[in-house]
């Protein structure tokens, strides 16, 4: 049942050496260049991932062979423009394990994915006096918009809290559940902590209560296998800008019931079947939820990605990259002034830390310096920094074409800041 | 001389280590909060003028990066024994000098120039000129918190 779990040391040990990094980095153009006159690292993946050749170039050639819009015209191009934007869509059903197509929606990334359900779902569903549950490793994109929601509504979030090691506590989420509770929504993996939450087990508890769940899926798309059917999720969002596709571009995965039964997000051309000044009449899942010309370059960039990231290999990426994470959480441990935020027993590719009271920027700024592009800040966590009384983090986080020299690296510019400021 | 020397020069890591005019003011008759929201930074800015627009004396604290903990530190310095028109005059010359809207700082600033190289860091300058904007409410005895975010993400 379980579709997610990270990947046992005692697998990696089995094959060591079946991941051929300095391949795969030949096919990311922009890790060739020098920032500061030094080779790029780039550990900033959980922000956004690089884009490999074959990305870049199935946009291009949509630019340079067959733009035109789609669903409209009789024409070749605009022919091959829905073709192409709808073989993508198939390509993330499968991706996915989706049942039908038409449970793909393509939005402008997670954010809107969560504020599609919330302002079309949330408004129908919720009302005064229900409980939504959240938990408390949300980025703020799966929480303000139920914030917004309960405001309008006079419904009420709750938060499940979280331990030391930044992992859900199971016990109060059941707790937390009751006959108001009429939504969860919670992260697949925490974007400041790396967390792995045990979504199956969430989504089971919460369907035998009678309670629908989302799942921001941003941070876990790349990492880790989702089959949204052995999930049983209502909702799935993700971005594509995470898992090698282009900005701009992002899924709503939903139940086709839910689809169905939902009201319009937004009106406008293409999401109709009819109008008259009198009626209109909504298309069907999934035109309902794309009015508008949307980002059919993006769209075909994302279909890229995902035939990139399977001709790899998800399993293999994962195993690499927690590779990785034992490699990179061992080193900077021997650090001592390395505190890590987020000690999770499943954990993705994330390591966030603390260097004795050096302020984060200020690491970022030596980091950047030699090459190496961290995150700094509060992740649009703020709530986890409260939680870990911090008032930022830095983060290393890592992708597909990371190397274990790299995060030798990182650990000397890591030892450079605190000569700087020792 | 380190890759880093050009930012976080001797003057500014001794600021930011040994912060001076930290902590509230008593009798302070001017007060105000700036906020920077894009990483958290915490400042409290005390003030007490005589009736001759005089800075007599100039607290600050609050929690944040090193170059926002050294640049309010080294601004108490500067302008205490400063009038008002002066400190207003200096928080101008010093906002155009680390957005790098003139090519030489002037000379008035004296070792605030140390922040000169912040104009290079686009992603900092806010760290730099918070203190400067929470002193300017200051005077003002502006009561919501400043904070260094204009909508854009970028100081302008």
């Amino acid at each position: 049942m379980p579709t997610s779990h990270p990947v046992s040391h005692q697998e990696l040990g089995s094959k060591p050496q079946t991941f051929d990094v300095q391949k795969f980095r030949k096919d990311f153009p922009i890790l060739t260049r020098q920032v500061h006159g030094k080779p790029l690292i780039y550990l900033d993946n959980a922000a956004t991932t690089q884009k490999p050749l074959s990305v870049i170039e199935a946009e291009n050639r949509y630019y340079q062979e067959y733009n035109s819009n789609i669903h409209r015209g009789v024409h070749s191009l605009s022919q091959q423009a829905t073709k192409a934007y709808e073989d993508a869509r198939v390509k993330i059903q499968k991706f996915l394990n989706a049942a039908h197509s038409s449970e793909i929606i393509y939005t402008r990334g997670a954010t809107e994915g969560i504020n599609l359900v919330a302002q079309t779902w949330g408004r129908q569903n919720i009302q005064a006096g229900d409980e939504i549950l959240i938990s408390a490793m949300e980025h703020h994109s799966n929480i303000v918009p139920w914030q917004m929601l309960c405001g309008e509504k006079g419904a009420i979030l709750r938060v499940v809290p979280i331990n030391d090691a930044g992992e859900l506590l199971m016990d109060e989420f059941k707790k937390l559940i009751t006959p108001k509770t009429k939504l969860v929504a919670v992260t697949h993996v925490s974007n400041a902590l790396g967390t792995i939450n045990p979504v199956a087990e969430i989504i089971e508890y919460a369907h035998s209560k009678g309670v629908p769940v989302l799942i921001d899926g941003a941070q876990s798309v790349p990492h880790v296998k989702v089959d949204v059917q052995a999930l049983d999720c209502d909702f799935y969002v993700f971005s594509g800008h995470k898992i090698y596709a282009p900005t701009g571009i992002g899924v709503l995965y939903g139940k086709l019931k839910h689809l169905e039964a939902m009201p319009p997000y937004q009106g406008g051309g293409d999401m109709i079947a009819s109008v008259t000044f009198q009626k209109t009449i909504y298309a069907k899942p999934p035109n309902k939820f794309e009015a508008g010309t949307p980002h059919i370059a993006g769209v075909i960039g994302l279909g890229a990605a995902l035939d990139y990231v399977l001709s790899i290999g998800l399993d293999k990426i994962a195993a690499h990259e927690h590779e990785l994470l034992v490699y990179g959480t061992a080193a900077l441990s021997k650090i001592k002034e390395v505190r890590i935020i987020g000690t999770a027993s499943a954990k993705a590719g994330v390591i966030s830390f603390t260097l004795g009271d050096i302020h984060p920027h200020d690491i970022g700024t030596i980091l950047d310096k030699q090459g190496v592009a961290i995150r700094a800040g509060h992740h649009c966590a703020q709530p986890v920094m409260e939680r870990f009384d911090i008032p930022a983090t830095a983060r290393a986080s890592f992708g597909l074409y990371n190397t274990r020299q790299e995060i030798d690296v990182l650990v000397l510019a890591i030892q450079k800041t605190l000569e700087v400021f020792a | 001389m380190s890759d880093f020397s050009d930012l976080y020069q001797d003057l500014i890591l001794d600021h930011q280590k040994n912060p001076r005019n930290f902590g509230e003011l008593a009798g302070a008759n001017h007060h105000a909060d700036g906020y920077n929201p894009l990483c958290g930074d915490k400042l409290s800015l005390f003030l007490k003028l005589d009736d001759q627009g005089t800075i007599q004396d100039i607290h600050f604290k609050g929690s944040g990066c090193a170059i926002s903990k050294a640049s309010a530190s080294m601004m108490t310095v500067a302008l205490k024994g400063k009038k008002t028109v002066e400190a207003e005059k200096m928080f101008h010359e010093f906002h155009d000098m680390v957005m790098g809207k003139i090519d030489k700082a002037p000379e008035d600033l004296g070792k605030l120039k140390v922040f000169e190289g912040v104009k290079e860091y686009p992603a900092r300058v806010k760290c730099a000129s918070l203190a400067w904007h929470t002193m300017e409410a200051a005077l003002h005895n502006e009561k919501d918190t400043v904070t260094t975010d204009d909508g854009k993400g970028s100081e302008s």
